[in-house]
């Protein structure tokens, strides 16, 4: 058998778009007071459930890539585009400070009754249109700098896509004992 | 200080570890990529959503719009897309299991310090920033952060680079906002 399926209608949408909201509303990421407690390091559920299923979702695909089964090129990888990747996500992540939410998790809130989320959505439809609007200026800007011949960390380091993933969970692990001995040295 | 608790995490069944929700997200989210050969995502359906109500308000201006325009093209309806769906996903999800775990309740929330007008203030201001930045990164937390990081781009890795450092700047900024 060889993946991906091509299962791409309403249905298939609808159906891992479900399983992605349940998750979020009770993994807690449609609360924004933990959303943006992150941003102050009083609450890690953001890094935990983010890390963590990268993790799992890139030892899956590579495991599948291994097997034979999922070649690489059939899966989508985002173009890179340093500044632009760089700039649109420190506007996100002021966004998500400020605001209390991303695009994804102001669906989840509001889906809980949250009221303010529905203003920030409000508010992501309008910043679509002022990028519209800027559109013709930023272009040359988007998609300039260095064009780099790697989409991947693995093919930028040359290095298989295991390592990368367990130097991710090295990275997951560092985070978890530096705030153990935080909670040591406060108590 | 790690847990911090919130004033909204009061009612029905409490939060999942956030290694059992992260390791569910990531088994969806592989599934995701078996089945469709790509991630989840979220801004694509907000995109989608501008140019279709910036056609219905101002069909001319969308026209001349170098950036909606292609969207729209000889009537194309930029929510015929799975995004969209996926998106609807996500509402009916998050609302099945705030109804199920008794966490459904209608509420006005931001800095806890802030009045609801500066609350509001805050939502849309957050709101703009997040919805103009994800088009610059062509993609958000989801899409890049989450679904890119997860096939190791190197794009995703970058984004969240700049999530984190901007995000952490903001949010000691607005500390004080916050009990």
């Amino acid at each position: 058998m060889n993946f991906p399926l091509d299962w791409t209608g309403p249905i298939s949408g609808l159906v891992f778009g479900g399983l992605f909201g349940y998750i979020l509303e009770r993994g807690g990421l449609g609360n924004g007071c933990r959303l943006t407690g992150q941003m102050r390091l009083q609450d890690w559920t953001v890094f935990r459930v983010m890390f963590t299923a990268i993790i799992v979702a890139a030892g899956g695909l590579w495991i599948l890539q291994a097997m034979g089964v999922m070649p690489a090129d059939a899966i989508y990888v985002p173009q890179t585009y340093l500044t632009a990747a760089l700039i649109g996500g420190a506007f996100v992540g002021f966004g998500m400070a400020v605001g209390g939410y991303c695009p994804g998790t102001s669906v989840v809130a509001f889906a809980a009754g949250r009221v303010d989320a529905l203003l920030f959505f409000f508010g992501l439809v309008a910043g679509t249109w002022m990028f519209a609007g800027a559109y013709e200026r930023l272009a040359p800007w988007l998609e300039a700098g260095p064009a780099p011949q790697w989409l991947t960390v693995s093919e930028m380091l040359n290095l298989p896509g295991w390592v990368v993933v367990l130097a991710l969970v090295g990275v997951a692990a560092t985070v978890e004992w530096v705030l153990s001995k935080q909670k040591t040295s406060a108590a | 200080m790690n847990t911090y608790q919130t004033s909204a995490a009061d009612h029905g069944r409490p939060d999942w570890n956030a290694y059992m929700a992260g390791g569910l997200l990531g088994l969806t989210l592989l599934a995701t990529f078996v089945a469709t050969g790509h991630g989840l995502g979220a801004s694509g359906f907000t995109t989608a959503l501008a140019a279709k109500s910036a056609v219905a308000v101002a069909p001319s201006a969308v026209a001349a719009n170098e950036y909606l325009a292609p969207m729209v093209a000889e009537g194309a309806n930029p929510l015929d897309s799975w995004i969209t769906w996926q998106v609807l996903g996500v509402a009916i999800g998050a609302l099945i299991s705030a109804t199920l775990n008794g966490r459904f309740h209608w509420r006005f929330e931001g800095p806890t310090r802030l009045t609801t007008g500066k609350r509001a203030a805050f939502a849309i201001v957050g709101g703009l920033a997040a919805g103009f930045g994800a088009r610059i990164s062509a993609g958000c937390t989801s899409g890049l952060g989450l679904s890119g990081a997860a096939t190791l781009a190197v794009a995703g890795f970058v984004f969240l680079a700049g999530f984190f450092a901007v995000g952490l700047a903001a949010g000691f900024l607005t500390k004080r906002y916050w009990k």
